[in-house]
């Protein structure tokens, strides 16, 4: 069951970077990607569930602000240590200058 | 014949050196020997997260699983007492002999003991157990000593409070965190503590420590007296190098290897805390770092070597430290640095440092929470690649710092 909430407008997220978007009691991590793509995560690290919107975004990476662990934002996959359980991804979309996630 | 990897010493640097070795693709053997009983585990959580969590549970890098599915033999407490060079074997402390082919000395740092001071309530922090012992008496209406202002006494000082434990911290120098950290972010984080409820003693020099049945007495050179239920010494950490020197390898603060992580011996490799290794990024520059972050750096360049990579590290040390709402993060050596430009941000600031010539050498922060995490990163990117960033951008907190990157 599609269920489509409305997490940010396509301005709030600068390019190439992270913000994060609180609903229902959970965390997501909105991205933009630099050739202008957004995508959604789960909002805390698999490591010690800090926020990931205080990262780094280079690429399609997401570097966790606390110990540098990696994640691709598009896939989800852990990149190595410290981290070593992937990001659940969220499918995105835009709409009339929103950012839409499927939660 | 298929070749035999050993790793001696289960902390953060083995455990990641077993693992690079698999994920490198090697497909001889790996033992992972660790004098301690447990499964590699991280230790900064020790001194924070798990001496305030109502449950201790350790952390641990490498289940036994992940053990068992990368093929790592993993042989916990057991002591490597010897290196035999010539036949390439070493004597366990359980009798027995291992052979090796190429082998990585990970064997990390123990805590400077404090000359002449023993007893039941002299506690140090290193091990799970050191964590227990401590939590076991932190807690409302104790009081804890804290013997040294470096980061696992103020780490601990300030973990202590959040369980109602009094806490006296008493500091020979003048100030917190001489070494490494700037002046100013040290009085910040002094400040904290003071209004944390911490009593700070700074400037007094240890007289004697007695460890009775009900307590413990510290007194100070200025006469001042310390009635305390435990004393937590934390003056540093001194690499174990025992085992090495006894094998005739070159020691200077630590195995001494060269950018490999290679010794004098083309077998041996040394990583982590127990190794001194020359900086490339700053002009070769002899250190030993006791950071996380180098432990892990580190095993990995020492798996990619060990399978004869020929690799040169180069990265950017970093560091973290946790109290209370703060974090401090430190990339580079504040040291290089000659001239300082601070950079305020809405909950926390940055100094940056460059040397005389322009350089970006060092940035250190402190903010609540992650809110300088972003920015540290971006300035270990820029002293990595050696940037003369303008002065006046990097105070300036409109200036975004990966604008920078791009220049
Ligand atoms: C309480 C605490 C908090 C910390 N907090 C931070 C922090 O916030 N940020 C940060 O960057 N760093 C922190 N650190 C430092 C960080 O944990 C270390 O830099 C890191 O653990 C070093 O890893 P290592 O593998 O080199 O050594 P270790 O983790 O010390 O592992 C070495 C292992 O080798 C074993 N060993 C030694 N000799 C032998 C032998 N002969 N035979 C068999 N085994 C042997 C030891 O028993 C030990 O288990 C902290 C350290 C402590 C103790
Ligand atoms: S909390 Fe994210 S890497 Fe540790």
């Amino acid at each position: 069951m599609a269920d489509w909430v409305e997490a940010c407008g396509t301005d709030d997220v600068e390019e190439e970077d992270v913000i994060r978007f609180d609903h229902a009691g959970r965390v997501f991590a909105i991205y933009r990607s630099p050739d202008d793509e957004y995508f959604a995560t789960d909002g805390l690290c698999t490591h010690e569930h800090v926020s990931l919107a205080d990262g780094l975004v280079m690429d399609e990476i997401i570097e966790c602000p606390k110990h540098n662990g990696r994640f691709n934002y598009k896939t989800g996959e852990a990149k190595g240590a410290p981290v070593c359980v992937n990001l659940r991804t969220y499918r995105v979309k835009v709409e009339g200058g929103a950012v839409f996630v499927e939660v | 014949m298929s070749r035999h990897f050993v790793i001696v010493g289960a902390g953060e640097a083995g455990a990641r050196a077993a693992m690079g070795l698999r994920e490198q693709g090697f497909d001889g053997d790996v033992t992972l020997v660790g004098g301690e009983t447990h499964l590699p585990y991280e230790r900064p959580p020790l001194s924070k997260d798990g001496m305030v969590a109502e449950v201790f549970a350790a952390k641990t890098i490498a289940t036994a699983e992940r053990l068992a599915e990368a093929g790592v033999a993993f042989r916990g407490g057991v002591q490597v007492a010897g290196i035999d060079r010539a036949s390439k074997r070493l004597a366990m402390g359980d009798g027995g002999a291992l052979p090796y082919d190429k082998l990585l000395l990970a064997t990390g740092a123990s805590p400077r003991r404090l000359a002449g001071v023993e007893g039941e309530r002299i506690v140090y922090l290193r091990t799970i157990e050191d964590a227990q012992r401590l939590r076991g008496v932190l807690g409302a209406g104790r009081h804890i000593a804290i013997i040294g202002g470096g980061f696992i006494g103020l780490e601990l000082a300030a973990s202590a409070r959040a369980r109602g434990a009094e806490v006296t911290l008493i500091e020979a120098l003048p100030r917190l965190l001489s070494r490494g950290v700037p002046e100013a972010i040290a009085g910040r984080i002094a400040a904290r503590h003071l209004a944390g409820g911490v009593r700070l003693v700074f400037g007094d020099a240890i007289a004697g420590i007695e460890s009775g049945a009900g307590s413990a007495t510290v007194t100070l050179a200025s006469g001042m007296r310390v009635e305390a239920d435990l004393v937590l010494i934390g003056i540093g950490a001194v690499p174990n190098v025992g085992l090495a020197e006894a094998a005739g390898l070159s020691i200077d603060n630590g195995i001494a290897v060269d950018g490999q992580l290679a010794t004098g011996d083309a077998d041996i490799f040394a990583a982590g805390d127990c190794a001194s290794f020359p900086l490339a990024i700053y002009g070769g520059r002899r250190v030993r770092l006791e950071s996380w972050r180098n432990a892990q750096d580190h095993g990995n360049l020492a798996a990619h070597n060990m399978l004869g990579a020929g690799e040169v590290g180069a990265s950017v040390p970093w560091f973290w430290s946790d109290q209370y709402e703060l974090t401090l993060q430190i990339a580079g050596l504040a040291d290089e640095g000659a001239v300082t430009v601070e950079r305020e941000l809405a909950e926390g600031s940055i100094l940056f440092h460059l040397s005389a010539d322009g350089r970006l050498v060092a940035a250190s922060g402190i903010g609540v929470g992650n809110a300088v995490a972003k920015d540290i990163r971006l300035a270990e990117m820029l002293i990595g690649r050696g940037a003369r960033p303008d002065l006046a951008a990097l105070g300036d907190p409109g200036v975004r710092l990966k604008g920078l990157l791009a220049a």
